[in-house]
């Protein structure tokens, strides 16, 4: 984004060696230690961190305000010439949702279900009382229509749970944009969003941020957003600045070696292998939940054995669906699922647990999938027992291998859950699917929970694991560089139906069928000028 | 469904109603009567025939209106001066649904408050303070409360009387004084759960992301709970008031015989003294209804006061 110079030295806000604690288990934890952040009018500043890096935190305090259980122990928050953090709560109140706006990761959970769209909306704006009611529900209309919501006359008058989350998010900035704030706090407003729709977000934002010459924060974990959206990123980790640069800069030559290497986990990319030996197939399958809402229509799609197959398609394109009915949760309507060459029974209730144990699933969030009073020996230990009979001794020593095979050491085997991180979590339900010694196992969006460096690890354990052992993977998941690092053959689906498969390089190279040319051009590219090109050639 | 209910009640009524020991022809006819006599009188009342067949007389005439015939002015020597239930009940179930009633219009706005207020200083003195007297006045018996506030309003400072004994050609605000001490009553026992359940769903609410939506977007404590919260608390809220309401109708028995006051409760109870069954089962039924109306309501509310039914996609 470009930056208007006669405001270049027209500072906004500055932060100035802020340090916050959280309190848990009876003591104050650093969250922050001493971040210093300037920003001027109409300046975007990107900030970039995995989860627990303290950017929604540092996001927070830039408006002197902190969550329930934290405080701000040292360092000031300079806010257009006023210290945030020296006048009284009531005082910052008046400047939240007028000057400094801020929107949510999950518009969804933001919108308060009982009240209409409109009226939380202008909520903010009212309260300012700049002007009367109706000119400011037009003027919230007319911001509804410029981030091409559809019928921005009425839309407003709908409750939260009658719109899309796409919709609610571009409300969410419309809510923020409404009473022309100074500055606006942006925290992760597309991570929830399918591909296709980020676009569309991103640039409704980006039009009405460079539109009103509103300065903002941009907190993102994916930084091939932040290279489209961010004048200057700032790169966070436990708490602390590792660097700071203008974008192009900061894309095109990271200093540091931890920005390098957020950097190269999208690099990763695998070669396609053929094979005609097809350990599953479902041939013309239909499927509906209730007998009556159609998800599935005409579905056909065989998996090689050894191989990796990826299911691609924006949320509610039924690829979930297919995963149920392959495990039997779904019996479809029509159609069959055919495994070694044998029908499979349709229903799980009706298949033989030797059936049962050659499909395993992997979940998205392994937190869930996991039974938390349980410890990892218990956990990987139940299948081992169910499906093999394994007691004791034995029992122990495949523990102890699997733990192994997924690169933990066996004193794991003694943990909760609750004491494990997020990719130990993952590789823990990737080691008890393994246990039943699979021949095709189901990854249902397993890394799109995870940051990106967890995610890179974990993608390399599934890799290793299918060259040692020639296990089959049916992926599923919406992130195109995922697909690049893991498959042999994709398979894209929208609204229920397979728009194309084939072989990875031949479903990611031209020519494309409509929805798939649509969904590789919306995936955000490294290049700062991508999204401005892709807004030229629309 | 709440109809179901009433039918399954009805007959726990009935069958209860059949275990009290001793029955009305014994105990009016006293220890002297013959057999013969005995036989007669419960030809007369129907008391002969199998239990099932009563019932359905019973419930038949029920559902035509005609709560029967009380048991009582019949005396031994054949005079009958009996009443139909539906003249004694009637006037007595006004009064009752007026001390019900008023204590309600009280405590309901009263709890959700010092609910709202409790939830709003979140810990402070005053969340505690009202919390501990709440919890306490919950904590005894109705019969306890009744006569602490006789002894302290009627006896100690006699502001109030102890009796309140209503009559017809009272002014409301006559009747209001005269039964100050059972309304308070009645206020105390039910006041605490309303309160505490609005203060515990407003801030089980103030975790969601939209209320912290709204902190970011500078609406005062107030006005949070009042416009965010509330309007998503009111489920859980209804469901207690509901629960409270149909137990101020169905505790107001024991209230009612400690200031002996004229309402269904006492008649009830002067009524199973006497083994005067009609009475016994119409009061039952009569306090079955409202319980069961007042939770279907309940329910009515909950469900309209979501807006994902209220406003279907």
């Amino acid at each position: 984004m470009t930056v208007n110079d006669s405001n270049h030295t027209d500072v906004l806000l500055r932060l100035e060696d802020i340090q916050i604690e959280g309190f848990s288990d009876e003591k104050w934890h650093p969250i922050i230690r001493g971040v210093d952040l300037t920003l001027r009018r109409g300046e975007v500043m990107g900030l970039v961190g995995e989860s627990g890096s303290g950017k929604t935190t540092l996001g927070l305090a830039s408006m002197g305000f902190t969550r329930a259980g934290c405080r701000l122990s040292a360092g000031t928050v300079i806010f257009d010439n006023m210290d945030l953090s020296a006048i009284p709560v009531p005082e910052r109140r008046k400047l939240w949702g007028t000057r400094i706006a801020y929107v949510a990761q999950s518009a969804a959970a933001s919108f308060n279900p009982a009240r209409r769209v409109i009226d939380q909306t202008i909520e903010a704006t009212l309260r300012r009382g700049l002007t009367n009611r109706q000119t400011i529900e037009q003027d919230a209309r007319v911001l509804f229509a410029s981030l091409q919501l559809p019928d921005p006359e009425n839309i407003g008058e709908r409750y939260p749970h009658q719109v899309s989350g796409g919709q609610l998010q571009r409300m969410m900035t419309a809510m923020a944009m409404s009473p022309r704030p100074d500055l606006i706090i942006f925290d992760e407003p597309t991570t929830a969003l399918d591909v296709t729709t980020q676009v569309e977000v991103l640039i409704a934002v980006r039009n009405l941020v460079e539109q009103h010459n509103t300065a903002a924060i941009y907190i993102t974990h994916d930084l091939a957003v932040v290279a489209q959206m961010a004048d200057l990123v700032m790169v966070l980790r436990y708490g602390k600045e590792v660097e700071q640069a203008e974008t192009r800069q900061i894309i095109k030559a990271p200093e540091e070696d931890y920005t390098k290497t957020l950097w190269s986990v999208r690099a990763l990319e695998k070669e396609q292998v053929r094979t005609e030996d097809i350990v599953l197939s479902i041939e013309n399958v239909d499927a509906a939940y209730n007998q009556t809402i159609k998800v599935l229509q005409d579905i056909s799609i065989s998996i090689p054995r050894g191989r990796t197959v990826s299911i691609v398609g924006e949320s509610g394109s039924g690829k979930s669906t297919v995963a149920r009915v392959i495990t039997g949760l779904l019996p479809p309507s029509t159609g069959r699922v055919r495994f070694n060459n044998d029908d499979l029974p349709a229903s799980t209730k009706l298949r033989s647990v030797d059936q049962k144990k050659r499909i395993q699933m992997i979940y998205q969030m392994a937190d869930t999938a996991m039974n938390p009073k349980q410890t990892v020996f218990e956990i990987i230990g139940r299948p081992l027992e169910f499906y093999h009979g394994m007691r004791g001794q034995q029992k122990r020593e495949r523990v102890q291998e699997l733990l192994n095979m997924i690169e933990l050491e066996d004193r794991f085997a003694n943990r909760f859950p609750s004491e494990l991180s997020g990719g130990q979590k993952q590789r823990i339900c990737i080691a008890r699917a393994l246990a039943a010694q699979p021949e095709l196992i189901i990854c249902d969006e397993v890394t799109s929970a995870l940051d990106q460096i967890v995610q890179e690890g974990i993608l390399r354990l599934l890799l290793n694991l299918q060259e040692t052992y020639n296990i089959t993977y049916l992926f599923i998941t919406h992130d195109i560089a995922v697909v690049k690092a893991i498959s042999d053959e994709i398979v894209v689906m929208y609204q229920g139906r397979v728009v194309e498969q084939g072989m990875k390089d031949d479903v990611l190279s031209p020519p494309h069928p409509d929805y798939t040319q649509l969904l590789l051009e919306s995936v955000p590219e490294m290049d700062p000028d991508w999204l401005t090109n892709l807004v030229k050639n629309k | 469904m709440g109809f179901v209910t009433l039918v399954v009640v009805s007959i726990i009524i009935f069958g209860v109603v059949e275990f009290l020991p001793g029955d009305f022809s014994q105990a009016i006819l006293g220890q002297s009567a013959t057999e013969e006599t005995v036989a007669a009188f419960r030809k007369e009342l129907g008391l002969d025939k199998p239990a099932h067949t009563r019932y359905f007389d019973w419930i038949g005439a029920m559902l035509q209106g005609d709560l029967g015939i009380s048991y009582s002015g019949r005396g031994a020597s054949g005079s009958d001066l009996s009443r139909p239930v539906i003249d004694l009940i009637a006037p007595r179930f006004w009064n009752t649904i007026f001390l019900a009633g008023v204590a309600a219009l009280i405590a309901v706005p009263l709890a959700l408050i010092l609910g709202i207020f409790a939830a709003l200083f979140r810990n402070s003195i005053f969340d505690r303070t009202v919390n501990v007297f709440s919890l306490s006045a919950i904590s005894f018996p109705e019969f306890f409360i009744s006569y602490l506030l006789i002894l302290l309003f009627a006896s100690i400072w006699p502001i109030f009387p102890s009796l309140a004994n209503v009559s017809d050609d009272m002014s409301l605000g006559e009747r209001l004084v005269v039964t100050a001490l059972p309304i308070v009553t009645l206020v105390l026992i039910t006041l605490a759960h309303m309160m505490r359940m609005t203060r515990a769903a407003i801030i089980n609410l103030m975790a969601s992301p939209y209320i912290e939506m709204a902190q970011l977007k500078g609406v005062s404590p107030t006005k949070i709970i009042v416009q965010h919260a509330l309007p998503n608390a009111w489920a859980p809220i209804v469901t207690v008031i509901a629960f409270n309401l149909a137990y101020l109708v169905v505790g107001v028995v024991v209230v009612e015989i400690v200031f002996i006051y004229p309402g269904v409760g006492q008649l009830m109870v002067d009524a199973v003294t006497t083994r005067d069954i009609p009475v016994v089962q119409a009061c039952a039924l009569v306090f079955a209804s409202a319980y069961i109306l007042l939770n279907l309501i309940a329910d009515i509310i909950s469900i309209v006061t979501n807006p994902r039914i209220l406003h279907p996609k």
